[in-house]
Formats: structure tokens, sequence, C-alpha cells
């Protein structure tokens, strides 16, 4: 038995299948070279995006990444818009403007993503610093990678949010690998939740293929700052089943993933879906039946947002300057 | 009511926006290195801290990457943050929130997220403090798009400039200069605001047209008075923003007189001087009865010893120099 209602168990297997499919479906028009812009796909990651989100509430913000589809589908944005930034559109959720490594929704709390490894943390600390002062009690997640860890921004953005107190989780997304450099050439010691330690925050690591486990650690952080005990270190342990870039960087020449195969096989073993899957079948909560209907419907969505993404517009020539400035 | 002719200093003129604007907005505070601190940031937060609080008013540790994301994300949150950099060399820390994220920001997101940040850099230079304590790097801030940066001159332009830099949608650069932080000028006690973009004829002329910013507008205006008794008329614009910038104002002066000559704090090579320059050249080329001449830095870090410096930094004998010369050979 699980203490789990079985619509709360449905909606994160949707969740992270609707991410699956929506990242896998991008793999033939990377290849087709119809997707130019540089995709990071999320496969593999899943649980982390679909377990945070689910424990946060419409009106708390996330920060994100270069590999942030994830994040923004599981904190609500739209599967449509998405593609159709991707494709460059002007009905994308950045106006074609921003691409694939700048998804928002600021209606859904989904503040901003970029590339700048790091970029981000201070921003969704300042963030966190506006909801304190506002006394709103909303929580602000940061997403990052490991790689970020290797960035000083991140160690003072830690020291600000722990002297402050401001209700933030850092959620690192360790997937062993910054681009192409495994964590045993960035850093002596795989150990990058004892960061926040030395800060004095509560801070912890947790295994990021597993959903419930994922769900369970954010729930605990979210509760934590929200009785203003903040900010919250959870390092969720985790694998890209795919290249730093691309469909499959490697096949595309840019020889990124140089991952030995044998350590792919491994993870592939644990792939967070498939995991969830047998947790379902072991606890008789979700019949092949209900799963398959969860898959059919995703699938149609994921058709559809590619029909709306193909007949959207791209953006107009006398519109290349705007919104340089906000009048 | 406003008392008639009042005076303030130029770094009080700075405070009294701060504290006006915090009194009518709740969004607005302050944060950055030293904000307790005049040895950091002079009598500009004067009384801030004790009127609103720590809350508001915040000093931070020295780490300005993260503080600098940090305004800039409260911004993106709905707050209207002032951050602080007491010293623009330190600001360069600070590079990758103020470029890469608050100024690409709006751009990126298509015009679903902005960030109405006032970026305050001090320039604090002069007095033997070499090559890391004294840097002018307005230039290199109006390079970006997405960036307004302002240099207010007087004490009415202090105030007015910094209330128009809280009250922007848009991250706005505002450069101060401690060397100005003395000087007293009449400033009205009500809240107004200096448009951003907006540029001033300090003194009508016809013979030359000589632009300067912040410090520089005082070494003009200076060379203008001594050169009007050799009988030189020099029109002195003081632009205030550097971007976006008042182009209507510079090309209708350089029209009138024909000769440009362009004072700046900052370097010369890809400087502020090299774009007034461009500009004037671009549009109304035909106009021009001299070249163009820049006063500048040299392309030198500022030393250190007093020996040097005093030829380090531009004055008014450069520009009188420099425009006699000009009106000499040119005249027609």
């Amino acid at each position: 038995m699980t203490k789990y209602s079985k619509q709360f168990l449905a909606n994160l297997y949707r969740t992270m299948v609707r991410i699956r499919f929506c990242e896998e479906s991008l793999v033939e028009p990377i290849l087709k070279k119809e997707v130019q812009c540089p995709v990071h796909l999320y496969s593999g990651e899943e649980a982390i995006a679909t377990g945070v989100c689910a424990a946060l509430a419409e009106k708390d913000y996330i920060f994100g990444t270069h590999r942030s589809h994830g994040h923004y589908l599981a904190k609500g944005g739209s599967m449509r818009e998405l593609i159709a930034e991707i494709y460059g559109k002007q009905t994308g959720c950045s106006r074609g403007r921003g691409g694939s490594m700048h998804v928002c929704d600021p209606d859904k709390g989904v503040l901003g993503a970029a590339p700048i490894v790091g970029g981000t943390i201070s921003l969704a600390v300042g963030c966190a610093l506006a909801s304190k002062m506002k006394k709103e009690k909303n929580v602000t997640v940061s997403f990052f990678g490991d790689g970020a860890a290797g960035e000083g921004v991140l160690y003072e953005s830690i020291n600000l949010a722990a002297l402050k107190k401001l209700p933030i989780i850092f959620a690192c997304e360790n997937n062993l690998y910054s681009t192409h450099m495994p964590i045993k050439e960035c850093r002596p010691k795989n150990n990058i939740f004892e960061i926040g330690i030395s800060y004095g925050i509560i801070s912890f690591r947790v295994d990021g293929n597993d959903v419930l486990r994922v769900y369970e650690a954010a729930k605990k952080a979210v509760e934590i700052c929200r009785k203003n005990q903040g900010p919250v270190f959870i390092e969720f342990m985790t694998y890209r089943l795919r290249g730093h870039v691309g469909a499959n960087d490697s096949i595309q020449g840019t020889h990124t993933d140089i991952r030995p195969k044998e350590e792919i096989a491994k993870w592939r073993k644990k792939d967070p879906i498939r995991k969830f899957e047998q947790y379902l079948i072991r606890n008789k909560i979700l019949a092949k039946g209900n799963r398959e209907t969860i898959r059919k419907e995703t699938e149609a969505e994921v058709n559809d947002a590619y029909v709306f993404a193909k007949k959207s517009s791209y953006p107009k020539k006398g519109e290349l300057t705007k919104y340089v400035f906000k009048k | 009511m406003s008392l008639r002719n009042r005076k303030l200093q130029y770094s009080l003129a700075i405070n009294e926006a701060i504290h006006q604007m915090m009194v009518l907005d709740k969004s607005v505070f302050l944060i950055g290195q030293g904000v307790k601190s005049p040895w950091y940031v002079g009598n500009t937060t004067k009384g801030l801290l004790e009127k609103f609080g720590r809350e508001r008013v915040i000093d931070t540790p020295v780490s300005e990457n993260a503080v600098t994301g940090a305004a800039i994300g409260a911004a993106i949150a709905g707050m209207r943050p002032i951050v602080v950099h007491p010293r623009v060399d330190f600001m360069m820390y600070a590079l990758d929130p103020i470029i890469n994220q608050a100024a690409n920001w709006h751009y990126m997101f298509g015009g679903n997220s902005s960030v109405p940040v006032v970026i305050w850099g001090i320039i604090n230079r002069g007095g033997e403090q070499a090559a890391q304590h004294s840097q002018a790097l307005h230039a290199l801030f109006a390079h970006i798009p997405g960036l307004k940066v302002v240099m207010p001159s007087t004490p009415y332009d202090a105030k007015g400039l910094m209330i128009s830099a809280i009250k922007d949608e848009n991250p706005v650069v505002y450069i101060d200069e401690r060397w100005l932080y003395a000087v007293e000028g009449e400033v009205p006690e009500e809240i107004y605001s200096v448009p951003l973009g907006k540029g001033i004829i300090r003194k009508k002329g016809k013979d030359v047209t000589l632009v300067a910013l912040s410090y520089m507008s005082y070494e003009s205006i200076k060379a203008s008075n001594h050169l009007e008794k050799e009988g030189i008329d020099v029109e002195v614009i003081d632009l205030r923003s550097i971007k976006p910038l008042d182009k209507n104002l510079l090309l209708e002066s350089v029209k009138k007189t024909g000769r440009l000559v362009i004072a700046d704090g900052g370097w010369k090579t890809c400087g502020f001087a090299a774009e007034i320059s461009a500009l004037v050249c671009e549009n109304i080329f035909e106009y021009l009865k001299a070249p163009i001449i820049r006063v500048t830095l040299p392309d030198t870090p500022a030393p250190a010893s007093s020996a040097l410096e005093r030829y380090y930094y531009p004055n008014s004998k450069d520009i009188i120099r420099v425009i006699k010369e000009m009106v000499r050979c040119h005249i027609k």
C-alpha cells in the first residue's frame, strides 16, 4: 500500500511521460536540422523536475538552466509554446527570441532559464529576497547542474541566502558531467551537497531518479522554507541519457559525449520512468491500460504541439529590435 | 511647498531621491556593500538605515556578483532595487548578472519579463588610488543593448536622474563621481524627473560645440568661460545620458557651429567620445568645418603617483588648448 492517492501518482507519471515524450520528439527534428537552436535534452532526469514541482504551489517560483524544458513543463508551462519557441516562432513562450535555452512562463512561476553556468542562481536568491520582503510566503527553487559547483557565484549566493535566511531551495541536478567533463575531473570529491553544510544550512543528497524520494525531499524543503527556516540545499543524483547538447552529440560530430557505453547502459536500467512504473505495478496502482492511456494522450499532446508550432508564424523582420527595452 | 532656490550637495541630492522614492514606493530598496558606511558611499545613504531599517537598506558581504544578481532577481520578481557599487572597479565581478542577465532579459524572454533595477556605480578616483580604484567604464555599459546609462553632473540632475532611473522599467546603470559629491546646486524639494536620454545646453555658443558628461561638464564650462574672454564662443552640451542619447540636441548644435570637441573622463579607444564623433560623421558630415577632436584619458591605466596623475586626467586647460588650435587653423 502507498500513502499517496492514485490521482497524485498518476499525475507524477503523466508529468514524467510528458517530459520524456516531448524531449524525445525533438531528436528527429534536430537530426534533420529542422530544429537549429541548441537543445539540451532532459531525458533521464525527469524525476527531479517532476518531484520538485509537485511539491510547489503555482505561486512558487523556479529559475532554470540551459536544460530546462523539464522544469518548464513540470511547473505548468505550455508544451505548444515550448515547441514553438524551439522552432523560433512568434507564438513561442519567449516569442522566438530565446529559443530552447530561454524558456519562461511568469504566470506559472517559471521566471526564466539561462545557459550561463550558475548564472540564474543569484537571480533566484534575489527572487527569494523579494518574497521575504513582500511577506508572501512563496518559495523559490534554483535549478542548476553539478557544473555550477565550479562557479564562484554559487558560493556567494548560498552565503547570502543563508545570511538572510531566504526561502530558497538550491536544487543541484548532479548528472555527473559538466558538458564533456566527468565530475571526477572537475572536483576532488563528488560531494556537492556538503557545500551547503559549510554554510550552516540544511543540505542533503537524494536519488534523483526516484520521483517519490525527490518529491518527499522537496516537500520537506518547501515546508522548511515556508516556516522561514530556509534555505535548503538538495543534491539530486541523476544521469542524462543523451549527450550534453543535441540529439546525440557523438553522431552530430561535436564529440562532447565521450561517456563509457557501460556507464550509459548501467544508468538506463535506473531510468526514472521505468523505476516508477515498477513501483506502480508493485503497488497495483495504475493498471497497464491506464498507463497506456496516459502515453496515448501524451503522444496526442506532443503531436498537437508540433502542429501548433509548425503552423505558427515566424517573428517579423520589422520586430527585430522590439523588446530590447520595455516601453 | 518647495523652498525657493534651496541648495543641496550633489551627494545629498542622490540621498534625497532615494529617501523620497523609498517613501513613495514600497518596492524600492537599496542593497550593496557599505550602504551604512560613509567610507564607502559618502553621505549618499545618510539616514536611510534609520528610517527604513535593515530590511530595505541591506548592507552585504563582499560578493558583487551574487549581490547584483540578487538585485536583478528581486527586480524580476517585482521589486525596484537599487544596487550600489562604491567603486565601479569592483563592479567588474558583476558583469555576468549585468550584461548576460539583466541587459538581455527582457529581449530574450520576448517581453514577458523585465528588470526594473538601478545599478549604481560610483567613480572614485584621484588621490593616488591607482589602476583598480579609478576607472570610468561608462562606455563599456553603453555598448550593451538593453542597458540604459546615465551620468549626472549637477545636483539637480543627480536627483532627477536617480528618480527616473528608479521609475524606469529597464536596467539603468547610474554612474556618479565622488569628485562631484561636494558640488552644490539648486534642487527642488519635491519629486521630479530628469528624463533619461535628454541632454542640456549648459552654455550657448556659435563657434564650437563642446560635448561632455559628468565631471567633464565642469571642466568644459570652465574652459568655455575662459575662451569667451578670448572671443571664442563655445556651446557646452552636457548629454547627461549616454543611452539613450540625445542625438537631436547634439546634431543641431554641430550643424550650427560646424566644430565639435568631446571631453570625456573615460578612455579614448572605442569610448564615449568615439561614439559621439561617429554619430556626427555619419549624419551631418557636410556641416563640419574642422576635424573632430577628442579630449579623453590616454589609453593607459590610472597611475598612482600624483606626479603622473596630474597629466593623466584631462582638464579645462587641455580643452582650451585644442579649441584654440581648432579655431585658429580652420577659420573659414
